[in-house]
Order: C-alpha cells, then sequence, then structure tokens
C-alpha cells in the first residue's frame, strides 16, 4: 500500500495546478453566468496532451490509467467543475472506443480524441434514463449502412463534440438485448441538435437534445457487434461514475477551501469565526468526508488500472462524493452567511452544480441498486 | 537557426516577503522559499522555441547556478528545449554580474554554433539587467535589448524595441543577442508528453575546466562589485486619517497639516 502520488504524477498535477489557476479558475465565474462553454480552456488542456490521459500510447495517448486521470481531473474541476464535466465527459466517448472498438475504430477515432477531439454520449431519451433499456431510437441496416431515428437528450457536450457514441436499438423485440451501440461523427446526415436545456447550475455545459433522422452511419462505425449496446453502456457508465465522482470532489474541495479561507477572513465578536467550533466543526465534517470520498474514487480508479473489478467501488466512490458535495456545499454556504446566498461569492454556484452530480451518470438511487446487488451476492 | 537562452532561477515573488536578510554576510537568506524561473526568461525559452518551430534549428538553455537549478532547466526541457547545461562550480559562488556573464560567454564559446542568444530583460530579483548586454560584448556581437517582437528574415533580424513611448524598429546580422520583454509573447504550459520525456533527459553540468575559466576569473574573486549593505527599506508608516465634524472642517485640517509641513 502506497498513498504517495508518483513522481512523474506530482510533476503532471504542478504543471495542471498551474494552469488551473493561471487561465481555468479565473473564467468559472464568466462561463456559469455567461452561459458560454469553455472550448478555449478545453483546448488548453487538449495542447498539454490531457485529452489523452487513459489513451494507449499507440494511438496518441499517455497510458497514464484512471488513477492519474483522477489526480488530474480533481484540479480542473475544482477551478471550474463546467471545464472539469466536460473534459471528464470525453471519456464516455474515449472508454466505449477503447474497450470495445476494433483496431480500425480506435485508430481512426482514438487518435482523434487523444489530440484535441471532443466527445460524448448519447443513451438518455424522453422515456430512458434510468431504465436504460427502454432505449427508443432505432438503427436500420440498408444496403450496408445505419439509419438511426430517435431523439437523446441530456447530452453532455452535445453540439460541442465531434465524435459521439450514440444508442439504439437494432432489434426492439429484444430489449436491452437488442441495443447497439454506433460511433456518429458530428457531420453525420441526419443528426441534428434540438432543445437546448436551460438549467439550475452548470449553465456553460451544452446538455441537449440530439435529434436523429434517418441519420446515416457507415457499418463499419457499430461497435462490437449488434445486441452488444446494453453492455457498451453499462461498461462505460462504470468508468464514467469514477469520472462524474471526481467532478463532484472537485467542487466538493473547492468549497472546503473557499469555506477555509472566508472563515479566517471573516470577524465577527472580535474573532475571525474560524475561531468558533461550531465553524470548526463544519470543516472538519467537510474535510473528512472530502478525504474519504477521495480514497474511495481513487481505489475504483486503481482496481480498474489493475483490470479487477471495480463497479461496485465506482458506484460507492459516485453516490458517496456526490452526497459529499451537496452536502459540503450547504455547509460552505452556511459559513459564507448572507454573503454565501450572493452571486459575488462562488459557493452558491457549487452549491447549485453539486445537486447534478447526485442526478448524472446513475442517480445516486441506482448506484445504491447497483452497491446493494453486489453486496447481496458478495456475502450470501 | 541556433538559439541559446541564458536563464536564471530566481525566487517566487509571491513568497518574496518571506526572503530576510543575513546582515553578517549581506547575503539573502532563501531556505523554504519556492524557485520560479525569472519570469522575463520564460518568455525568452517561450521566443526561442517560437522561432525554431518556424525555422527548424535547435534550442539550448544555459543557467549558472546551485544544482537545485536544474529544476528551472528541467522545466524549459519540459516546454521543448532541446538541451539544458548548468553551470555549476563552488567557484563560481559569489559570481557578480561580470563574473557570471564570463561564464556563461566562455560556455556559449563552448558550444560553438550558435545564430541567436536570448536573454529575459532583467531578473526580478537583482534588477540589474547586465548580464545579456554584457555578454553581447565579451562575444562581440550586436545586441538589441527591450524586444517585444522579433523576427528573423534573410539571415537577419528585425526587432521591435520597447521605448517609454512608443517602440522603435531594429534591424542586426546574426549572430545577435537580444532581450526580450514580457509583451513579446505568452509563455506556453508544458505538455504531459513533455513533462514525461523532460524527467529523463539528461542535463549536462560544466563546471570551471569544461569553461576552460580559471578560478580568479569568476566567483567572489573575479567580481569588481561587491555587496557592501544589503537591507530593507524602512516600512512606510501608517497615513494619517484628518477627523472632522464634516468635510469642511476635514478639508481645513488638511490645508493646515499641508501647510504646515510647506507642501502648499
Amino acid at each position: 500500500m502506497d498513498f504517495e502520488l508518483n513522481e512523474e504524477q506530482q510533476l503532471m498535477l504542478e504543471e495542471v495546478k498551474k494552469v488551473c489557476s493561471e487561465k481555468i479558475a479565473p473564467q468559472a465565474e464568466q462561463v456559469e453566468k455567461e452561459g458560454r462553454f469553455p472550448r478555449e480552456t478545453l483546448m488548453l488542456l487538449a495542447s498539454m496532451d490531457l485529452f489523452g490521459l487513459v489513451i494507449p500510447e499507440e494511438y496518441g495517448g499517455l497510458d497514464m490509467g484512471f488513477l492519474t486521470w483522477s489526480v488530474i481531473a480533481e484540479e480542473i474541476s475544482k477551478a471550474c467543475a463546467t471545464t472539469g464535466l466536460s473534459f471528464g465527459a470525453n471519456i464516455l466517448c474515449i472508454y466505449p472506443i477503447m474497450a470495445f472498438g476494433n483496431e480500425e475504430q480506435k485508430k481512426k477515432y482514438l487518435t482523434r480524441l487523444a489530440k484535441d477531439s471532443i466527445g460524448a454520449f448519447g443513451l438518455t431519451e424522453p422515456g430512458a434514463g434510468s431504465d436504460a433499456g427502454s432505449v427508443k431510437t432505432q438503427a436500420v441496416k440498408k444496403n450496408g449502412k445505419y439509419y438511426l431515428t430517435g431523439r437523446k437528450i441530456f447530452i453532455t457536450n452535445g453540439g460541442e463534440a465531434d465524435v459521439y457514441v450514440i444508442i439504439a436499438s437494432t432489434d426492439p423485440s429484444r430489449g436491452a438485448r437488442g441495443l447497439s451501440a454506433f460511433i456518429v461523427e458530428k457531420d453525420a446526415p441526419g443528426f441534428t441538435i434540438g432543445q437546448h436545456f436551460d438549467k439550475m447550475g452548470f449553465r456553460g455545459l451544452p446538455n441537449v437534445e440530439l435529434v436523429l433522422e434517418d441519420c446515416e452511419i457507415p457499418e463499419e462505425n457499430l461497435l462490437r457487434r449488434e445486441g452488444a449496446g446494453f453492455k457498451v453502456a453499462m461498461e462505460t457508465f462504470a468508468a464514467g461514475r469514477i469520472g462524474v465522482g471526481i467532478g463532484a470532489l472537485g467542487v466538493a474541495q473547492r468549497a472546503l477551501e473557499e469555506a477555509v479561507k472566508y472563515s479566517r477572513e471573516r470577524v465577527q465578536f472580535e474573532k475571525p469565526i474560524s475561531s468558533f467550533q461550531a465553524v470548526q466543526h463544519l470543516l472538519a465534517d467537510m474535510a473528512t468526508e472530502i478525504e474519504a470520498a477521495r480514497l474511495l474514487l481513487y481505489k475504483a480508479a486503481w482496481l480498474k488500472d489493475q483490470g479487477k473489478p471495480f463497479e461496485k467501488v465506482a458506484s460507492m466512490g459516485k453516490y458517496y462524493a456526490s452526497r459529499v458535495a451537496m452536502d459540503s456545499t450547504v455547509k460552505a454556504v452556511q459559513i459564507f452567511g448572507g454573503y454565501g446566498y450572493t452571486t459575488d461569492y462562488p459557493v452558491e454556484r457549487l452549491m447549485r452544480e453539486a445537486k447534478l452530480f447526485e442526478i448524472i451518470e446513475g442517480t445516486s438511487e441506482i448506484q445504491k441498486n447497483i452497491i446493494a446487488l453486489k453486496v447481496l451476492k458478495e456475502y450470501k | 537557426m541556433n538559439i541559446i537562452v541564458c536563464i536564471k532561477q530566481v525566487p517566487d515573488t509571491e513568497h518574496l516577503h518571506e526572503v530576510s536578510i543575513n546582515p553578517e554576510n549581506n547575503t539573502l537568506n532563501r531556505t523554504g522559499i519556492p524557485s520560479i524561473i525569472n519570469p522575463f526568461d520564460s518568455n525568452a525559452v517561450e521566443e526561442a522555441l517560437r522561432i525554431k518551430e518556424k525555422l527548424g534549428g535547435k534550442v539550448t538553455v544555459i543557467t549558472m547556478g546551485p544544482p537545485q537549478a536544474e529544476n528551472a532547466l528541467r522545466e524549459t526541457l519540459a516546454m521543448g528545449a532541446d538541451e539544458a547545461i548548468l553551470l555549476s562550480d563552488i567557484k563560481l559562488a559569489g559570481s557578480d554580474t561580470l563574473a557570471t556573464s564570463v561564464a556563461l560567454t566562455r560556455a556559449i564559446e563552448v558550444i560553438g554554433d550558435y545564430d541567436l542568444i536570448l536573454f529575459g530583460k532583467q531578473a526580478i530579483d537583482g534588477d540589474t539587467a547586465q548580464v545579456g548586454p554584457e555578454v553581447s560584448e565579451l562575444l562581440a556581437i550586436p545586441l538589441i535589448t527591450y524586444a517585444r517582437r522579433i523576427e528573423i528574415l534573410d539571415g537577419k533580424i528585425k526587432v521591435e524595441r520597447v521605448l517609454e513611448e512608443g517602440y522603435e524598429v531594429l534591424e542586426a546580422g546574426l549572430p545577435c543577442a537580444v532581450t526580450v520583454t514580457k509583451e513579446i509573447n505568452e509563455p506556453r504550459f508544458a505538455s504531459m508528453r513533455g513533462i514525461l520525456k523532460a524527467r529523463k533527459q539528461e542535463i549536462l553540468h560544466w563546471n570551471l575546466e569544461k569553461l576552460r575559466l580559471k578560478e580568479e576569473e569568476v566567483g567572489l574573486k573575479g567580481s569588481p562589485t561587491q555587496v557592501i549593505r544589503i537591507f530593507s527599506p524602512p516600512p512606510r508608516p501608517r497615513g494619517e486619517i484628518i477627523e472632522g465634524e464634516n468635510t469642511e472642517e476635514k478639508v481645513a485640517g488638511l490645508l493646515a497639516k499641508l501647510k504646515s509641513h510647506r507642501i502648499i
């Protein structure tokens, strides 16, 4: 057991901290207020080779694994949760191609995603969220091509992404077993962006509707085989949960740091409020829970990198980190008092952002279902 | 284009207030203060890399300093420099700007093949702005200071040089020495691939023997200037707030004060 970052990770983290404090954190407020997609900061991260962190070297990546990715992504999310979550959503496109793609698909798409292409993943539909098997989008094969028709909603990075992995049904009679996964490029004929959703937070992050009308996909863009879509989706979600959990962790850590700073500066009854036990105990709870969440997520990432079963711990990490993000940001707003409720300080934004993590990439309730299922099997 | 960039490792300005002075020997106590590449020198490295990316060639970075100055050099390798040389020898300690310039000049002569030598306009610790000019003098090559733009065309260099009100455009033959301002560019962040590569790259260590320098040419003995005293300026006293019932009274109070000090 070793809890120390290795030298490579430390050096990389140092540079990422620099770019976060100089370039990413300063624009976070604007991204939120103007609802602007942080493309420039993402491209800056891409120019530093960060898009390819988990991608194998033969496809232009660094093959550093999910643990290193986690260490770095927390820092990005802490600086700007929107940039962090968009960066994290790339994984949802990278991972299925890495895990299920054939050599041609990997060569063609992973090299682009390792460089500077933005990725997205589309399963959710108006009628299919937690119940992932009820996808209605259909894929029909005609003359060596697939034609996709249907609507996807809440697609993170939608409209900004260059490459999408889309889940559609090739055999509606088989339900979840009839689902298939396709690689769809943004300029595929019949592929358009529909409604933009106005959200409580993450206003700079597009979560849009994708409209597929006889969207034409070459046959070779099918991942694995027809009917493998549900497995692709479930494994992608499992890996994605580490990413989303790390996003939540970044928000929670930011809330803690802001709260500590403010409580040392804010004077009441002639003392900084950090000297009051009531405030100290809030900080202590935040710090303790954040540390625990981080360890869960690091363990999930480590298991994944070792090629060991990681799904249970990833669900635990995502479930716990998003709860900790919610609790910590609420506590931070409380410590800030009236100022915390204003948009002059970042904690109200963090609180709005935190809520999303309990919903996306499998709600907290779905995570508990997964964990319970695994536990019931494990100890019978 | 073979470009040599001379850099200096300096204490991080964000921690400058933590630097204390040792009145015994007039040196700065920098223990525990993080070091960074002198910011203007980062601009010089960036400019060298941009010229190389456009015209091809090689970028060599040199610094003189203690062994930990390797970190600064490694950062420039991570940014994309090809080679890094550390002039490190206990006998170099205590060098003033001239002795430093002698050592750097000799290193540049040992490298031999160069078209352009870049420096930051000055170091943020000593603020002397002397090393660039001195090296160019010792090498007997043209010097252009305070560059905000560099263009290389047909074996010549065209530079926009910052003046107090505006800038002038100068041209010189190569090889040439140029000191750069921070307006010239925005230094890049190191790529992860660059960081991983730099970690394994060898940094050359050159001592006096390699530089073929005698002990008396550098270090304290080779330094015509000596620091006699170093001190912190006295802290500015707190301002006085002139009290009064109303604005008129306050203005009257202020006027009386100014008059009593013969300011008005």
